[in-house]
């Protein structure tokens, strides 16, 4: 009988939990105390072991449920930087895999009916077509989604893999997507071996995934090593080190109340800002890094007729642009591309915006301010001829007002380019530089005609984005996918962390995001915050009774 | 008490034989399996003691106790100081027949330092042990002189309760209670050997006198007994506490078995008489108007006169005869070298590593109410008393002081707590378990937790039930046991809320809901306790449900809201999103009218936790659970972590030496990196597997001879199920 009842049973619950029915609580039938028995060990006992509030409400375990299990994992499971091949994969497997995918993805159906606020619910082993979309909702790629609901996938966990072109950029972006989405970067040889840990695999394949992942790890840990020299290094330390200061001032607080004095708190949030802004920092440059990869792309916009045209015809040494001596020739974009001191370009010359009854004309300048908003950089040509008119003011504050509509967090800089420069008294020139030297960064003044003034503004380009040819020191370094997700989390925390103070919460609260800022900050270390932090407090502090 | 348990166990432990067989079948290995269940087939009477089955086994031993020079017992306790007290009280109220074996009989419950109880930490792990069903909490509740609520303003996790109380009257009470339980018997002895049987397996204990006690389970709560040693100045001699012997022949003893022991040391300051004391220029220190409690049962909450606590500072005085004097003290002219806790560092240590600090503060604190001694808190040396009440008189206020008592410090072994498992017994011999600062801690409370836990484990260990232990996150005893027996720690080990990595869900208010379930099912949760326990979490439950519901408009009692918290409240707000503005109290709400009478100050203290944190309450529970399920992975116990090539060589090491239960544990001893706990859990998990084909072969050919297996595995599965 016993036996029989052995057999019966699966061999591996996913979930060792037991909910244990108090007989004496009819009306809490969701009892709280697991009772959790040893998994498999050769002399161990049952023990008792508690790890519940009774008073953490009901939804609140129906919700638990769902995020079981050690994080949901994002990797590029196809192989990068050799040659560009058609498809390539991003693959996310754990228990939010589904819910992180469907943040990024969006099925093309659903897009129609407007429901993207319906928590994606894929059927398992059906495939979608659809998009992956950035935080800011742009589209990064288009891809297929194949979700493989537990256990029928490789890890048993759930699994979505993002089929993207092969693109190595595009890749990471969709990549650094899922990760800005919630998941972690997947470790060396992890997928294999959650499948190997949750039950799949043959048991002879066990060594060799060993011998895999020590030898990977290792690799990891020097590259990591590599990686954490230089710059990056030091900024993260650095970061580490004040957020264990900031812990301590709290903590000693905390645990020694009346013996010490009371906290500065005005010096402290300045602290934390200061922190936050170097942290910004951080993140600039791996934007920077991302600048690199998928090149800048540079819209040229401007009046009728003040040579956009000729400019990029100019710049790209080509004669990509129709130009005429009519207004309103360019109807849509015309794309050039450029290398400005080996960084990738895209050029975009523009319809000239104006008010018109010309309906293809009216599309062309819709598409005009389109460019205009995912660009990185906006040139705003105008003609020597014609110099500052009361349009080109209307229609860079027409500008201005949709990129604020458009709730971009940052707005590209812009470059002021009065073209024509050979066709105009200097004297006029002065005043409107005055004029419009706050909005734009830099000014140029060009002649598309002659090439004269194109070095100029592609030194302009790189200064107002920041990207100086000459490396200013310590600026240099590059940010890996690791770091990236590394400064993310941190970022989310003083995120949350500035919340909490601006919502007065109480001190203990401000800990918890620092102390997150702080592992995530040592990830690669992988410290002991509690004993760093402890042992900072009794070297700084006089404590004890 | 006596007679209830009983009853209350078997009640208790019906739906937990019924649980056992199939738990045991999903999780174990089947020849594991076979073993749980027949144990568990063969034992459903021997687990559920009836009333009459217990007095037999009650005559059984005396009478084998007039045959023999010897006296049996199923749990012996050696100490009778805070941990001594937990465990004895928790093993008999258990229906355990205990021993409790004590040197002074006046001394028991002793507070030799601090006449304090709680703190940061310190006063969730006082609400954990009686959350429990333990006794430290209603003591500290029956005997204050003053109460104080610290951190208040600093969030609910770290807010804390701290008791002045009286010392004598605390020893008298507790004495009183642990004299009262049917099932404890106390003697005064002093053990000098535990008794080893042929297994490793604990036996009993030999005292110097040469009684022989019996019993299969024996916890040693020794304190700072064993070898110990008092210093004032230069002068030392061998005592636990000043005017006590020491414990001497234990520590060969234990090292003879293979423990290995170390020393700490820890100090007291010295007594003035509060009757030479000028209080007029200082600062009073007094209680709380309004009374908190340590206990969850209201029984205990009667409000008594508080006294009052005294500030004073060091002068420059005070730091000039100490660094004139620095070569007198033991740590400075370099007698003692035992480590003593970072936590209360003597005055002489304060001045010396904090140069640049002119003064310090010195709280002085009522010792009773009946005695005039005063505890200079903050003020411990190792100075020679000739040197101490000049010392003393240093102080404002005490200039012309009379001391009572020199301070002294203590010296005394300990035994490294990696040497434990979790449910703290000794991995060495099976039954034995140490708790308290024979573990390396220090503080009244840490003592009662480890106590606690040590006596249930006890009892249940003599019964032959599964031990039990608290993972790390569910309680400040679990993270303090947890780290007790994996960091090897070398110095005295204080709980402090920055040890725990998650302790917004570890909070005072909620330690009922964490643990009286389980203090309910393992038995030290009475019939009335339990009904108080449960109609509170229902009046939690309803009133939330009640705030969520209610909504009001304008008024008042919005326009004061929008005053505290800064913040408009629109039309047809709930209360539930009005409590959770900032600032605002649930205290706003019963002024206005919006309140419920029905609820008790602490039970609308956890309404207004519970709404004002969900988020992070909430966020933090997720993060937990994302961590737990692979922490709490069993590692096998006999890991031979020497073949384990795939491991580095300090972690082989450390891992050996540690031996810890679960991936969590291992993961958190220092040296063993992420790539180690990678590789063991492949090692683990393919360990499993081949366990489970063989077992799969073996159940196919016995398919048969069902009989042969279910009568062959009982002797092993005793062993099993006892061995830890």
């Amino acid at each position: 009988m016993a036996l029989a009842l052995i057999r019966l049973l699966p061999w591996r619950q996913p979930k060792p939990h037991h909910l244990f029915p108090f007989s004496l609580n009819p009306t809490k039938t969701h009892f709280l105390f697991h009772l959790r028995h040893c998994q498999a060990s050769t002399s161990s006992p049952k023990t008792l072991i508690l790890t519940q509030d009774e008073r953490s409400n009901g939804s609140l375990s129906a919700e638990r449920e769902a995020i079981v299990g050690s994080g949901t994992i994002a990797a590029i499971v196809t192989s990068l930087g050799g040659g560009p091949a058609a498809v390539g994969i991003v693959r996310l497997s754990g228990p939010t895999a589904v819910a992180v995918a469907g943040q990024v993805f969006r099925p093309v159906k659903r897009v129609k009916e407007e429901g993207g606020c319906v928590a994606w619910r894929p059927k398992s082993h059906f495939v979608e077509y659809g998009y992956v979309l950035d935080n800011d909702g742009n589209v990064i790629d288009e891809v297929l989604a194949v979700p493989m609901l537990a256990p029928r996938s490789y890890t048993r966990e759930d699994v979505v893999e993002l089929q993207c072109h092969g693109n190595d950029v595009c890749l990471h972006r969709v990549l650094r997507a899922c990760l800005e989405a919630g998941a972690t970067l997947a470790d060396p040889g992890e997928f294999t071996l959650r499948a190997f840990l949750n039950g799949r695999l043959d048991l002879s394949q066990a060594e060799n995934i060993a011998r895999l992942i020590s030898a990977k790890s290792a690799a990891a840990a020097d590259s990591a090593l590599a990686g954490i020299q230089g710059g990056f290094s030091s900024l993260v330390k650095s970061l580490r080190i004040q957020c264990i200061e900031l812990l301590t001032e709290l903590e000693a607080r905390l645990d020694f109340e009346d013996e010490l004095p009371p906290l500065c708190f005005p010096s402290l949030i300045d602290k934390i800002r200061v922190m936050q802004h170097d942290l910004q920092d951080a993140l600039d440059t791996a934007n920077y890094d991302k600048l690199l990869q998928s090149g800048l792309q540079i819209a040229i916009i401007g009046r009728p007729n003040v040579g956009k045209s000729s400019l990029l015809n100019a710049w790209s040494k080509s004669e990509r642009a129709i130009v005429t001596e009519i207004a309103g020739t360019t109807r849509d974009v015309v794309e050039a591309n450029v290398s400005i001191h080996g960084i990738p370009a895209t050029l975009l010359d523009t319809a000239g915006i104006r008010e018109t009854d010309d309906i293809v004309e009216k599309i062309g300048v819709k598409r005009s301010e389109a460019a205009a908003l995912a660009a990185d950089v906006i040139i705003m040509a105008i003609s020597a001829v014609d110099g500052w008119s009361e349009e080109d003011a209307k229609l860079i504050e027409h500008i201005m007002t949709s990129q604020k509509s458009a709730n971009q967090a940052m707005t590209a800089p812009m470059i002021l380019v009065i073209n024509k420069d050979d066709c105009k008294p200097k004297d006029l020139l002065i005043s409107f530089e005055e004029i419009c030297s706050g909005l734009f960064k830099k000014v140029v003044r060009t002649c598309a005609l002659t090439g004269a003034g194109i070095s100029e503004l592609e030194k302009a380009v790189l200064e107002v984005r920041g990207l100086e040819p000459i490396s200013s020191a310590g600026r240099k370094w590059t940010v890996n996918q690791r770091q990236f997700e590394q400064l993310l989390r941190t970022q989310e925390a003083f995120v949350r962390l500035h919340t909490s103070i601006e919502e007065q919460l109480p001190m203990d609260f401000w800990t918890i995001d620092l102390r997150e800022a702080a592992l995530a900050l040592g990830q690669i270390s992988g410290d002991d915050i509690s004993e760093e932090v402890l042992t900072s407090i009794f070297s700084k502090f006089c404590i004890g009774k | 008490m006596a007679s209830a348990t009983p009853r209350l166990l078997s009640f208790l432990f019906t739906p937990l034989r019924l649980t056992y067989p199939i738990h045991a079948i999903r999780t174990s290995h089947r020849s594991r399996t076979l073993s749980f269940l027949s144990f568990n087939l063969r034992r459903p009477n021997g687990r559920l003691r009836t009333v009459s089955s217990f007095a037999s086994n009650g005559t059984n031993g005396m009478e084998r106790m007039g045959q023999k020079d010897e006296e049996r017992y199923d749990v012996i306790v050696v100490g009778g100081g805070h941990a001594g007290c937990e465990a004895a009280l928790a093993s008999a109220r258990l229906g355990a027949r205990t021993l409790l074996l004590t040197l002074n009989l006046d001394r028991i419950a002793w507070q030799p330092c601090n006449p304090a109880v709680g703190g940061p930490a310190k006063s969730q792990l006082v609400h954990e042990v009686d959350a429990l069903g333990g006794e430290i909490g209603k003591m500290a509740d029956r005997c204050y002189l003053q109460k104080r609520v610290l951190n208040l303003s600093k969030g609910p996790a770290v807010r804390a309760l701290r008791a002045q109380t009286d010392k004598r009257e605390y020893a008298m009470e507790m004495k009183k209670v642990v004299e009262s339980n049917s099932n404890l018997f106390i003697r005064e002895a002093m053990v000098t050997e535990v008794l080893i049987g042929k297994n490793d397996n604990i036996q009993g204990v030999r005292t110097f006198f040469g009684m022989d006690f019996f019993a299969p389970s024996v916890v040693l709560t020794t304190g700072t007994f064993m070898s110990g040693k008092i210093w004032v100045g230069r002068a030392s001699m061998p005592a636990g506490r000043a005017g006590e012997s020491a414990s001497l022949g234990l520590t060969e003893n234990l090292q003879s078995l293979g423990f290995e022991t170390d020393r700490l040391k820890t100090g007291t300051p010295a007594r003035v008489d509060c009757r030479s004391v000028d209080f007029s220029g200082l600062e009073p220190q007094y209680g709380d108007e309004e009374v908190s409690w340590f206990s969850f049962d209201p029984e205990c909450h009667i409000e008594r006169e508080q006294m009052c606590c005294y500030l004073t500072r060091t002068t420059s005085e005070t730091h000039k005869l100490i660094r004139d004097n620095l070569n007198e003290t033991p740590t400075y002219g370099g007698w003692v070298d035992a480590k003593g806790p970072r936590y209360c560092p003597s005055i002489e240590d304060k001045i010396v590593r904090f140069r640049d600090k002119e003064s310090h503060q010195i709280f002085l604190e009522p010792e009773g109410r009946t005695v005039p001694e005063l505890y200079v808190q903050g003020f411990s040396t190792g100075l020679p008393e000739r040197l101490q009440l000049a010392l003393l008189r240093t102080l404002p206020g005490l200039e012309n002081c009379v001391m009572l008592r020199p301070a002294y410090a203590v010296e005394y072994d300990f035994l490294p707590a990696y040497q434990c498992s979790r449910s703290l017994m000794t991995k060495k011999i099976e039954g034995l378990f140490f708790s308290g600062q024979i573990n390396g801690t220090t503080g009244y409370e840490e003592a009662a937790a480890q106590g606690i836990i040590s006596g249930i484990n006890a009892a249940r260990h003599s019964e032959g039930k599964p031990v039990i232990v608290l993972e790390r996150e569910s309680s400040y005893i679990g993270t303090l046991i947890d780290d007790l027996v994996t960091k090897d720690l070398r110095e005295p080990y204080r709980m402090l809320t920055s040890r725990s990595e998650h302790r917004l869900l570890l909070r005072a208010d909620n330690a009922d809901s964490r643990l009286t379930p389980l203090g309910r099912e393992i038995g030290l949760i009475d019939d009335r306790r339990w009904d108080l326990y449960q109609s509170k979490q229902l009046r939690i439950k309803e009133e939330k449900e009640r705030l969520k519901n209610v909504r009001v408009s304008g008024g008042e009692f919005a326009a004061e809201v929008a005053t505290v918290s800064g913040q408009p409240v629109r039309d047809h707000t709930t209360l539930e999103s009005i409590l959770k503005k900032p600032h605002v109290q649930y205290k706003l709400l019963d002024k206005h009218g919006f309140g419920n009478e029905n609820l008790s100050k602490c039970e609308k203290d956890c309404v207004e936790i519970d709404i004002k944190y969900a988020g992070f309450i909430m966020r933090q529970q997720s993060h937990l659970q994302q961590i737990v399920n692979q922490e709490h992975k069993r590692l096998p116990e006999d890991l031979d972590y020497y073949s384990m090539t795939t491991l580095s060589h300090e972690s082989r090491e450390k891992l050996s030496k540690v031996r810890p239960q679960t991936i969590g544990q291992a993961s958190r001893i220092g040296g063993v990196s992420p790539a180690d706990i990678t590789a063991l859990l492949i090692w683990v998990e393919s360990n499993r597997r081949k366990a489970n084909q063989r077992t799969q072969q073996e159940l196919l050919r016995s398919g048969a001879t069902d009989n042969h297996m279910a009568a062959s595995s009982p002797t092993d599965s005793v062993v099993q199920a006892t061995a830890i």
